[in-house]
């Protein structure tokens, strides 16, 4: 039990004294995530929309193929993106293996399905002669679109609440696409399994506090935009 | 108004984040390193590779796996360079024409670790394969990395000098790192073969010990190996031979033996490159 505490006691001081090692890990963590998340944003939300109130064959096929992916193991997705970036595999002349790009690429995959499933639920759940009412009114079908998504915002933000978790928190894709090299590719979940491997602790708990906390900032910030009312 | 004051904060993260100058640095094409998860571990990787990055401004990508993953990277050329510890792959590996210039520049050593009250009755043997055969005899419980890492290559052969198999029903494939499996041990209460290193960096939180160390068998010698360049053209030969050379300079001498001492109060790598092969 002790050696919990103690590590407890020292992660604390050390979340209090970012040195700039863990500076630079944090820095990168957020970097990472928070563009894949907005990328992942930028097709899940309206390839979402589309498949949810477009009418075309097979659309249940799709519907269940995306929520497989909801599910896709990070270790999985971090192998065949290995395997595609490998010098010598299709996409090796991007050079992006071992660099935060890769990484990137593999959170995106990771996210993608996760926010397309959540946003084409959501989407599906209004009432459908809603959005056959605005289109009625003149609107082409992006402003349509865009209006249904202001609807729904709530749950569009909780789609992106989603898939944000489930990147900061992975560890298996970064760890196999990045290498976990210090100062490159070395983010805050890989930081901790390293920290865990060498014994100490008390770092490892450290970097887990961190990850949390910045976690939460994240998520408030982003819960902040959904439960605001500004009218 | 919460709510776009928010909008903005975020947005300026995002592109703040996104004009990240350390970004730039890794553009241009660096060596790739695939070394072992021991040398990670130790912290030892970390210390040399910043060093050489001051020294010489160039980047590397140090990938810690198994020496059997490492190998295996060489023979896809998806590494410049290794760092592994496993002598019969690495011969087998030049021999086929993957790596150049096969350097054996330091070595630790393997510890057998064990519980206190010692199952096997080994405590005190000082011939590997004894100790292991006597494991195998009691039914002791064992716990192997299964990973095809150097040590595990290494703990192979001493089952073979044995002549013995481990007991079937007493025999852990944890399939995980060097430190992962020793606490794996830690928690069955088995016997494990570890370096050195390792065992001192988990010293404090284990209650396994050492139960038998110093046979020549035991000894964990670390080369150097150059990816072929003649035989994959996508290899950096040049970044690969420059943190080659300075892996083998003096500095990195004084690195590698000074290690440790701060640290754990003991040289935890011996310089050894009269052994020059």
């Amino acid at each position: 039990m002790n050696f919990i505490l103690e590590g407890f006691r020292k992660g604390v001081i050390l979340l209090f004294g970012l040195n700039s090692e863990v500076l630079a890990v944090l820095k990168l963590s957020l970097y990472i995530s928070i563009l894949a998340t907005f990328i992942a944003v930028c097709i899940g939300v309206p390839l979402g929309s589309i498949i949810a109130i477009k009418k075309f064959p097979l659309k249940k096929i799709i519907i269940a193929l995306i929520n497989t992916g909801m599910g896709l193991p990070p270790v999985v997705v971090g192998l065949f993106a290995v395997l595609f970036l490998s010098r010598n595999g299709p996409l090796g002349f991007l050079q992006w293996l071992y660099t935060p790009k890769g990484m990137i690429l593999a959170q995106v995959i990771i996210a993608a399905p996760i926010i397309t499933g959540l946003s084409l639920a959501a989407v599906q759940s209004v009432d459908p002669r809603f959005y056959q009412q605005i289109l009625s009114l003149g609107a082409t079908t992006r402003q349509s679109i865009w209006v249904l998504l202001k609807e729904i915002r709530l749950s569009v933000l909780a789609a992106v609440i989603a898939g944000f978790g489930s990147i900061i928190s992975e560890v298996g894709a970064v760890m196999m696409v990045g290498g976990n090299i210090k100062g490159q590719t070395r983010v805050l979940t890989t930081a901790t399994v390293l920290e865990t491997n060498m014994g100490n602790f008390d770092i490892a708990i450290a970097l887990g506090l961190i990850l949390l906390t910045m976690s939460f900032i994240v998520n408030l910030a982003l819960t902040f935009i959904q439960q605001s009312e500004d009218r | 108004m919460t709510k776009r004051l928010v909008v903005c904060v975020l947005t300026f993260l995002l592109f703040v984040s996104l004009f990240n100058p350390h970004l730039e640095a890794q553009e241009n094409r660096s060596a790739i390193l695939a070394t072992t998860t021991s040398v990670q571990d130790t912290g030892l990787l970390d210390v040399l590779i910043d060093a050489f990055q001051k020294e010489t401004g160039l980047t590397v990508k140090a990938i810690a796996v198994g020496t059997g993953q490492a190998l295996q990277m060489g023979r896809l050329g998806e590494a410049d360079i290794l760092w592994v510890h496993s002598p019969a792959d690495e011969k087998q590996f030049v021999d086929e024409g993957y790596g150049i210039n096969r350097t054996t520049f330091m070595h630790n050593d393997f510890v057998i670790l064990g519980p206190k009250i010692d199952p096997a009755k080994v405590i005190g043997m000082k011939n590997a394969a004894e100790v292991f055969k006597k494991i195998s005899s009691a039914k002791a419980l064992f716990v192997s990395r299964g990973d095809n890492s150097g040590t595990h290559k290494k703990e192979k052969v001493i089952w073979k000098d044995a002549g013995v198999l481990p007991d079937k029903n007493a025999y852990i494939e944890a399939g995980q790192g060097m430190a992962k499996t020793v606490m794996v041990a830690n928690e069955k209460q088995g016997y494990v073969l570890a370096d050195r290193s390792t065992y001192l960096s988990l010293k404090k939180i284990i209650d396994l010990v050492i139960v038998s160390e110093g046979d020549q068998a035991l000894i964990n010698s670390y080369s150097l190996i150059l990816v072929n360049p003649d035989k994959f053209p996508k290899v950096n030969a040049n970044g690969a031979k420059a943190l080659f050379n300075y892996l083998l300079s003096r500095d990195s001498q004084e690195i590698i033996e000074n290690f440790g001492k701060t640290k754990f109060g003991e040289q935890l790598f011996f310089w050894d490159m009269k052994d020059n092969q």
